[in-house]
């Protein structure tokens, strides 16, 4: 589904201050897997998952999706294929706009935004539907701004919001570092179930070991803009979760 | 003309502008310079489209698409050169001068006799009241356009765009385009009101923008307090209150100016005027927390 080949990202290129986040990684990800990548500050993980998102582009090597060549495809054209969730709450949803603004915005995604209204009685049906499968109580406050959500709540929406519309990759970058242990756990369950739910490939960054153990079907360890572990699920299972902390010893 | 009613009128011409930085400002967060230009850029093209023969609906379209092209060109500026939106204007706003004087020929046209558009619609037979109500139409059809467009998919992606760029991005908007558009729109709406002053107050100028982004600016600033006030979401309501936003304004000078306050001094009035909207509420928010 999503194969990088000899990617390098360069940072500040020839200047004082110059990051070479990303250092040749080659890395196939098949379709259906989902891969949890934990690594220290700094180790160029979340750079990684930019490289697949778009919002960065390599300074040399490929990245292809889906069998078609992206590496110079800016983030809004991948869109077609890949759905995010960022670490910070207020960033994959607009505050200002209502939830079911901001829902209809993800229910065409993949589609041109055209010059008809199409909030209608329908769509709003199918939201609130979907938003009370969360049972947070907010499928009545359809109308509400986004802004007036909590971190949680938000995170738990732009999970949803990212299955409006036809998905294939989900990128997670640290979707729970902002929240509380219960919103946090509540996220994690609700990501794990959609992914399992909705056959999507998926790309989990996380520094808590507890949901890296948990969740996912291959462990990746990065260091230094480099891949220096990757366990595939077989042998995932017999992973010790203090193996994992060894990794970062 | 009766006091309040030319003041009505001049406000009412004032809600191009007003929906203009509505959309720069509110919906874009862009604070927007060009403003100044291309609304003198309306009123130099309809003066001398006017005087030269044409029908006031064909310079209605002029006037649009020149609008359209001075924002688009901040909009460009801004996104591709990465340039300070303030500075993006400012050098836009500069360079029209000079356009504006080239389209005019002169700094001033003078429109005696000239059929305008509150001459080509008749509503009414008194020419006071019929401004007014061309005006009023007019407006009315603009606000429904610009709010129906803000409530179609693509008006939703023009808000998000303001609102997260990164979520509408990863939602498959290309969010420079959008701003482009958005500037384009916003000085077309502008221009509109550089057309519709010109042929209500009978001439165009030259310097006829000097304060004009101060207007706007108050207008929405007026608007937003009520916005903010009464927790509105719903956009027509916003659009409304931008619009009575420009009329309120105009009547606040207007009755400074009927006060005895000497017509010099209107635009140091006028800039405490906004600072007042603006600062008021901030300062009791101070105290009471």
């Amino acid at each position: 589904m999503i194969d990088i080949k000899q990617a390098h990202k360069i940072f500040n290129k020839g200047k004082a201050n110059q990051v070479n986040a990303i250092n040749g990684v080659d890395l196939h990800i098949d379709s259906k897997e989902f891969v949890v990548i934990v690594g220290s500050n700094g180790s160029g993980k979340t750079t990684l998952l930019n490289l697949v998102a778009g919002s960065v582009l390599p300074s040399s090597g490929s990245i292809s999706i889906d069998g078609n060549d992206v590496t110079k495809l800016p983030d809004y054209k991948r869109s077609e294929w890949i759905a995010r969730v960022f670490q910070n709450p207020l960033s994959g949803t607009a505050s200002d706009l209502s939830i079911l603004d901001n829902f209809r915005l993800a229910a065409i995604r993949t589609k041109v935004k055209g010059l008809s209204v199409g909030i209608n009685e329908q769509f709003k049906k199918q939201v609130k539907d979907k938003i009370a499968t969360l049972g947070m109580g907010l499928e009545n406050k359809l109308e509400q701004p986004m802004g007036t959500l909590s971190g949680g709540q938000r995170q738990a929406l732009t999970l949803l919001m990212s299955v409006m519309d036809t998905c294939q990759v989900l990128l997670l970058d640290e979707p729970t570092a902002a929240l509380d242990p219960h919103s946090a756990k509540v996220v994690m369950e609700t990501a794990d179930k959609l992914i399992k739910d909705f056959n999507l490939t998926a790309i989990l960054i996380t520094h808590n070991l507890k949901d890296a153990f948990t969740y996912g079907t291959r462990i990746i360890q990065m260091g230094e803009g480099k891949i220096l572990k990757d366990m595939p699920s077989e042998k995932e299972a017999a992973l010790k979760q203090n193996d994992l902390f060894d990794w970062f010893g | 003309m009766d006091f309040y009613l030319a003041t009505l009128v001049q406000g009412l011409c004032f809600s191009g502008v007003a929906l203009g930085i509505f959309i720069s400002m509110k919906i874009f967060n862009i604070p927007d310079i060009t403003t100044g230009g291309s609304y003198t850029l309306g009123g130099a093209v309809t003066g001398m489209m006017l005087t030269h023969n044409h029908s006031a609906y064909t310079v209605l379209l002029v006037v649009i698409v020149a609008g359209a092209i001075s924002g688009a060109i901040t909009g460009v500026i801004h996104t591709k050169l990465k340039i300070n939106a303030l500075l993006a204007g400012i050098i836009v706003m500069t360079g029209l001068y000079s356009i504006n004087l080239t389209v005019m020929g002169r700094s001033n046209i003078p429109l005696n006799n000239i059929p305008t558009l509150f001459s080509l619609i008749n509503i009414s037979s008194n020419p006071n009241q019929n401004t007014f109500l061309v005006l009023l139409l007019f407006v009315l059809l603009l606000t429904l356009i610009i709010g129906y467009l803000l409530k179609t998919d693509f008006g939703i992606s023009m808000r998000a765009t303001g609102s997260s760029e990164t979520m509408i991005r990863a939602l498959g908007v290309n969010t420079d385009a959008m701003k482009i558009i958005g500037l384009a729109i916003a000085n077309a709406l502008t221009a509109v009101s550089g057309y519709l002053i010109t042929q209500s107050q009978g001439y165009a100028d030259i310097n006829m923008g000097v304060s004009i982004v101060i207007v706007g600016l108050g207008s929405v600033v007026i608007a937003e307090v009520f916005i903010n006030w009464l927790h509105i979401t719903s956009i027509w309501l916003s659009l409304s209150l931008a619009l009575l936003g420009a009329i309120a304004f105009e009547f606040a000078v207007a009755v400074t100016l009927d006060l005895g306050v000497d017509a010099t001094l209107l635009q140091l009035v006028t800039a405490i005027f906004v600072l007042l909207i603006v600062g008021l509420p901030r300062l009791s928010f101070k105290t009471s927390s």
